[in-house]
């Protein structure tokens, strides 16, 4: 059992448990491989984000950025807007999320209580009405700050001094390191420590493949990758669509006893796949993999029951991850 | 058996609608170029003139990052499943709001000091 402070001190230093069951089976005298999940739904607010929202804000604090008062301007309907609602409320900073009107209702309800105010933008004008609205809020506010997580070295710098450190500390065996693509700080942070430490470890990336009406917004010229991505740190990088991602996730409940949101099941997909390949060429592993949140705030979208089809069909167009 | 390949909307002008088009080659390099020769135009949307994948376009090999397979030289067989996207991160309306925002702040900044740098020598006048 351990003792902290304040709730801020109890990020991280989350366990790391094995998955015995869903580990591949290798033929006898072959070695063993083996799966771990890093369960980060143990940070405060149930997220991983937890580590980057508080890196985050002590790099602003120590760069002179963010002052007792001051107000956080972050555009997000996820995790990050409820880890920096808790980082704000505890450290005395005022949080506005901007997100669009048709997230659902558990996000908006979560939000409200840790504290955030909400400006919403309209859903009829898709992802061009959201940046119309960014904009003019940015106008209206110069001071408001906005930590910026896509850019902002201090996520990264999170996973380096505290996520890939604990995953060696639990696990100096490990050979692969599997994550969740998103503003791609796990991947970098700590797939920049463990490649440091640890020779010939492959750090393998799965990012969610959406439905069609996420993808049919967008223009291929007007496409963004995020500017903490350094291709050069992974080694393998997969595109799991949503219906391996919810077959893995209900996989994880009733072979493990794991209750994980759909972004953990896209994450073990890839896992898998490694750890398959691993078997077929007779090569040990220890395949980590991030459990970045629990499945409670994705029961609404009803995904967790019914058919597979009937799954994929409830999570056509969101952003499940 | 040839390899299946799977077109964004955006792009499906290109292939008369068609969410799914068949071609052949050995290389990523070569299914493009056969590809282009049905679908005049596709090729050039997803290659640059320097002959490199454009920086916004995914392209997946059995579901794999084609980057880190070799990129347009990627190693085909018949019956692999070929799936192009256009590249976006986790949480799209939130980073394409903080990106505006971000561009926004920047912009918003030197025009600032640009202004400030144009003003003094007025205000001494």
């Amino acid at each position: 059992m351990a003792r902290y402070d304040s709730l801020l001190d109890a990020c991280g230093g989350t366990p790391l448990v094995g998955l015995p069951r869903l580990s591949p089976t290798v033929p006898d005298g072959a070695p063993p491989v083996r799966l771990w999940a890093k369960l980060e739904d143990r940070n405060p607010t149930g997220s991983i984000k937890d580590r980057a929202a508080l890196f985050m804000v002590r790099a602003a604090e120590a760069a002179g950025r963010l002052r007792p008062g001051d107000t956080i301007l972050e555009p997000t309907s996820g995790n990050t807007g409820i880890s920096l609602a808790m980082v704000a409320k505890l450290r005395g900073y005022r949080l506005v999320c901007v997100m669009p009107e048709n997230v659902s209702t558990e996000r908006v309800q979560l939000l409200r209580m840790y504290g955030a105010e909400i400006i919403f933008s309209p859903a009829a004008g898709g992802s061009n009405q959201a940046v119309a609205t960014a904009k003019q809020i940015a106008t209206e506010h110069p001071d408001w700050v906005m930590l910026f997580q896509y850019g902002n070295e201090a996520n990264a710098r999170a996973h380096y001094e505290t996520t890939g450190p604990e995953l060696l500390h639990d696990l100096p065996t490990i050979t692969h390191f599997v994550a969740g693509l998103g503003t791609t700080g796990t991947l970098m942070g700590t797939g920049r420590y463990l490649r440091e430490k640890v020779e010939g470890i492959q750090i393998v990336a799965a990012e969610p493949r959406y439905g069609e009406l996420v993808y049919g917004l967008r223009n291929i010229d007007e496409g963004y990758v995020p500017e903490l991505y350094d291709a050069t740190v992974l080694s393998r990088r997969f595109s799991v669509g949503t219906r391996d991602a919810v077959l893995r996730t209900r996989q994880l409940v009733e072979v493990e006893g794991l209750f994980v949101g759909f972004s953990t099941g896209a994450v073990l997909h890839a896992a898998l796949a490694v750890a398959h390949e691993a078997v077929r060429d007779g090569r040990r592993a220890d395949v980590a993999f991030v459990v970045s949140d629990g499945g409670w705030k994705y029961l609404s979208t009803g995904a967790y029951g019914g058919t597979l089809a009937e799954a994929e069909e409830a999570l056509e167009g969101q952003l499940w991850a | 058996m040839a390899i299946e390949v799977r077109i964004p909307t955006i792009l499906r002008s290109y292939t008369g609608g068609a969410k799914v088009v068949e071609g052949s080659g050995d290389t990523l390099n070569d299914l493009l170029t056969d590809l282009d020769s049905r679908h005049g135009g596709l090729r050039a949307r997803l290659v640059t003139e320097a002959g490199a994948l454009h920086r916004f376009v995914n392209v997946y090999v059995n579901d794999e990052d084609v980057r880190f397979l070799g990129a347009l030289d990627a190693k085909l067989s018949d019956g692999d499943s070929v799936t192009i996207l256009p590249a976006v991160a986790g949480g799209a309306l939130g980073f394409a709001a903080a990106a505006a925002i971000s561009r926004h702040s920047a912009a918003a900044g030197a025009i600032a000091q640009h202004n400030a740098g144009r003003r003094s020598p007025a205000t001494a006048g």
